[in-house]
């Protein structure tokens, strides 16, 4: 009797199955469509476009902008001194706040939690602002000024350097570094160091073999964050307000100033590619970072 | 090479942060050489005395840490040659087998001959030959614990400490590699102090056992002691499974009526109850028996078979019977305890020390 | 006793590079609250600037809660299914999906802006309102919400609640109104506080799209950086962290309200 009845029921039930999963898929493709088509619409098309324009004709040279870009000197030095002092902040940022974070987490003393909070918060600010607060500590009634004309006699500024892009970007950056130092530590196995120390590890030691493997990953992953952070920063670079060589300013100064659209465009690309292949690294290194731009 | 060396604990009480007194005053002594095992249920504070010999935890001031006759309340944990093995194995996945067990000795500046030839005789001893090379995520848990031992054992350590080292691995590996560090104890005569919620894991392991109840021991025995002579009603309980019996009335002879019948028991004194463990209890003919009851549950459990019974007077006992026989529910059944088996605590109430 | 040495002196780096973090902001909020930067505290205390900012800037700061606002319905309608999809898709599919979604974060917001004017620059009406510089913020902020929503589903075991919820006869709507919506609201929450957040903090993207009727805080800002005295700079960026402040201390508490305590 069962042998009889399996048949129907089983093929019965495999169709509605079916049905159920035909259903199921065009469920989660609905859920998909609105924002497949904004990003479709708004993004890839116009981005699309932008690789286009990029090789056109370059207003000033009159060859493709790709071109362009790849074999002058004015702008490979821009891409060199982006890139390097990416790197720098990156490194930097790493280094310090690494440190800082590491120790606050494996910490507990009163007014720890305050420390923490104002590491942190600045991770909001804008570029803009910023920008504005480096002029606060190195502009010209900045704090260091003030400091050194009373001490010496004449104003110290940087605001409106290279190292003034370098500390407005080592401050935005050192927020990101700490958190995710703090959150790697957290989740680092506390009994590896106990092992390593009941081994006859000494501080260092256990720093060297067993913490800075243990958090490398969320340490490069972060240090990626902030080299893709810098090269793109517009509004720090915007808010100092120089003609210093930075990609960002290059690109925007070619396309108010000159309306050269073609470099413009180029240039935007190939930051693009910079930025987007570093936080992808950084993704791959850690599932959870994401990284926006300032 | 470092000696085993005793432990002492003198007044070692630990509060943490908040108020919260994980451990109260507390002294303990393990012989060198001897297995001491802690036992106790989640949160009694056996990991805080652990941590507290091992020196990664501080006793509050005024307790003292030695190791033989040497004070060492002040080392650090670096500075104690103690080994430890944890519960979830802490090895250093950035390194492979061979490289984790000899972290100790390349820290110890150990000559390469001399760090190889250890190598080599641990990994025989916890029987990993070959596998020196192979990368910590490729191993199973038993592997994984084993690499943990051989790393501990490497550095020849003046104590070993374990905590439940076995929790995390399932029960065939458990009973398994039990035997095998309880051979390997005895072979290296190392002082060891054991620290598990298992029962099983304490009697087959432990020379003596600690048994801990929230932040003080409960009762300090052999493993034939604490079973036999429980201190208290929270040992006997934690040990095994344990019958109660109220007392309902006590004769001068030793005759103690309790619910379902009379028992006799001339070595206890006052008692207001008596305990026994389910397996001593026997089944006799109803006419013989010094209790009768009903059969109100029997459950077949493969090796034994067993039965509540009720006793009246809401007394319920468990008893362990072979289970070739039927023991069909709702039927009379006659009970008889011997004298021996019947206990009552040694201490009443709570006892810092057996 | 080195032990000690060793904890005063990372606590004494860690307090520099806290200094470091806090005292331009201190030293801004201080310019804006005082008569005359360049004489001092000795001028006196003023809320002159604060009301000078709000004269001259007050409707950037409507304009930039308009849009977190409108991109905040935009992205919660479009993001929270868009997770959903997600979660019920393949996973390379998935996975290949949330790097397209990613992409105007991963590109500098310059390059996403030139890329919507060299397309919609052209239509007049458009690029002239406040939808165009919208568009921006809804490409720049989806993808947090997509995530914060996506990984809240992803530990509440979301389709084995869906599950359940069909086995007792749910329909697909009622089980995403019944089932899906209420299971994620922590992640609905902590996305929104992170769009709103970074909507009104955004720069790069508007700066580029905004025009003289419809500019943003932040372009407010660089504005007046660039052409006001230093206590009107001042007290704008006051206002601006009175704003996000509150914003960071609610992203703070959801955060440990829906993180996962080990
Ligand atoms: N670092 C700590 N801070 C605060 N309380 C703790 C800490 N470590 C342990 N405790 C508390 O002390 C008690 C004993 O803990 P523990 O020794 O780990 O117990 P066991 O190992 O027996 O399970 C528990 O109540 C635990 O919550
Ligand atoms: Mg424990």
């Amino acid at each position: 009797m069962s042998a009889t009845l399996k048949q129907p029921f089983g093929a019965a039930f495999f169709d509605r199955h079916r049905c159920a999963s035909h259903r199921a898929k065009l469920t989660t493709l609905i859920a998909l469509v609105p924002a497949l088509t904004l990003f479709a619409a708004f993004w890839l098309l116009p981005f699309s476009r932008l690789l286009l324009m990029g090789a056109e004709a370059d207003r000033s040279s009159g060859v493709s902008a790709y071109l362009t870009l790849l074999t002058h000197r004015q702008y490979l030095i821009s891409l060199a001194t982006t890139v390097t002092l990416s790197l720098a902040v990156s490194v930097a940022a790493v280094a310090i706040a690494g440190f800082a974070g590491f120790f606050l987490a494996r910490h507990r003393f009163a007014g720890q939690s305050l420390l923490v909070a104002i590491l942190t918060f600045p991770l909001a600010f804008p570029g803009v602002v910023v920008g504005f607060l480096v002029i606060m500590l190195g502009g010209r009634q900045g704090a260091l000024a003030q400091t050194s004309l009373w001490l010496f006699g004449e104003r110290w500024v940087f605001a409106y350097s290279l190292f003034g892009l370098f500390i407005g970007y080592l401050y935005f950056s050192i927020p990101r570094v700490i958190t995710t130092v703090m959150a790697a530590c957290d989740n680092l196995d506390q009994s590896l160091e106990e092992a390593a120390r009941s081994l006859g590890a000494s501080h260092w030691r256990v720093m060297r073999d067993v913490i800075i493997p243990g958090i490398a990953p969320a340490l490069l992953s972060t240090g990626a964050i902030c080299f893709a952070t810098s090269m793109g920063a517009f509004g720090t670079a915007f808010t100092l307000g120089t003609r210093l060589p930075i990609l960002p300013l290059n690109i925007y100064g070619e396309f108010t100033n000159y309306a050269n659209f073609a470099m413009a465009a180029a240039l935007s690309v190939v930051l693009g590619l910079i930025t987007w292949a570093a936080l992808a690294l950084a993704r791959k290194l850690a599932s959870n970072a994401l990284g926006a731009s300032v | 090479m470092s000696q085993s060396s005793s432990i002492t604990l003198t007044q070692c009480s630990r509060t943490f942060a908040g108020g919260h007194v994980a451990l109260k005053p507390l002294d303990l002594h393990v012989e060198a050489g001897e297995t001491l095992v802690l036992l106790g249920p989640s949160g009694c504070g056996k990991t805080t005395t652990l941590r507290i010999i091992s020196g990664l935890e501080r006793p509050d001031p005024g307790g003292r840490v030695h190791f033989g006759e040497r004070d060492v309340t002040a080392l650090p944990i670096e500075k104690r040659d103690v080994g430890m093995v944890f519960q979830n194995y802490a090895l250093f996945p950035n390194m492979n087998v061979a490289d984790n067990i000899t972290y100790g000795l390349r820290i110890q500046k150990l000559s390469r001959a001399e760090i190889d030839r250890r190598l080599a005789e641990v990994l025989e001893m916890v029987d990993l030959k070959g596998y020196a090379e192979r990368s910590i995520a490729a191993l199973s848990g038993g592997q994984k614990q084993r690499v943990a031992l051989a790393r501990a054992i490497a550095v020849r350590p003046r104590v070993l400490l374990f905590d439940e080292p076995l929790a995390a691995l399932d029960a065939k590996l458990r009973d398994r590699l039990r035997l095998e560090i309880g051979a390997l104890l005895r072979e290296l005569g190392i002082t060891a102090v054991y620290v598990t919620h298992d029962q099983d894991e304490a009697m087959a392991l432990g020379d003596r056992i600690a048994v801990m109840q929230a932040g003080r021991i409960a009762q300090l025995g052999t493993p034939r002691e604490i079973y036999h002579q429980p201190a208290n009603a929270f040992v006997a309980d934690f040990i095994g499974a344990v019958n109660r019996l109220e007392v309902q009335t006590q004769a001068a002879d030793g005759t103690f009526c309790v619910p379902g019948g009379t028992l006799r028991a001339p070595h206890l004194a006052k008692a207001a109850t008596l305990y026994c463990r389910p397996e001593d209890i026997q089944v006799v003919p109803i006419e013989k028996a010094q209790l009768k009851g009903r059969i109100i549950e029997s459950v077949f459990l493969g090796q034994a078979q067993q039965l509540a019974v009720d006793t009246g007077n809401d007394t319920t006992l468990s008893v362990r019977v072979s289970s070739r026989r039927e023991w069909p529910a709702g039927s009379e059944i006659g009970l008889m305890i011997p004298e021996q088996a019947l206990f009552q605590p040694t201490a009443p109430g709570a006892r810092a020390h057996g | 006793m080195s032990q000690r040495l060793r904890f005063s002196l990372q606590l004494g780096f860690t307090l520099l590079v806290c200094l470091f973090m806090i005292v331009p902001i201190a030293m801004s909020v201080m310019a804006g609250l005082t008569e005359n930067y360049f004489q001092g505290l000795q001028s006196g205390l003023t809320l002159r600037w604060v009301s000078e900012v709000w004269a001259l800037y007050s409707d950037t700061i409507w304009l930039s809660i308009k849009l977190a606002m409108a991109c905040l319905v935009i992205t919660t309608l479009i993001g929270v299914p868009a997770a959903y999809g997600l979660l019920r898709s393949r996973h390379r599919i998935a996975h290949a999906i949330e790097e397209l979604l990613l992409l105007p974060v991963a590109v500098p917001g310059l390059a996403t802006a030139l890329a919507l004017l060299l397309v919609y620059g052209s239509y007049r009406e458009f690029r002239a309102s406040w939808l165009f510089i919208l568009i921006g913020h809804v490409l720049f902020t989806l993808p947090f919400m997509v995530r914060a929503v996506h990984s809240v589903m992803h530990t509440a075991r979301l389709p084995l609640l869906e599950e359940a919820a069909s086995s007792l006869g749910a329909s697909p709507w009622q089980r995403f109104f019944g089932v899906v919506v209420p299971n994620c609201a922590s992640g609905i929450l902590a996305g929104a506080l992170m769009v709103v957040t970074l909507s009104i903090g955004e720069f790069n993207i508007t700066w580029m799209l905004h025009t003289p009727l419809t500019k943003t805080l932040p372009v407010g800002l660089a504005d007046s950086y660039a052409s006001m005295r230093l206590e009107v700079g001042s007290a704008y960026t006051l206002v601006f962290l009175l704003m996000i402040v509150p914003l960071l201390v609610m992203i703070q508490w959801a955060g440990k309200l829906t993180g996962p305590r080990r």
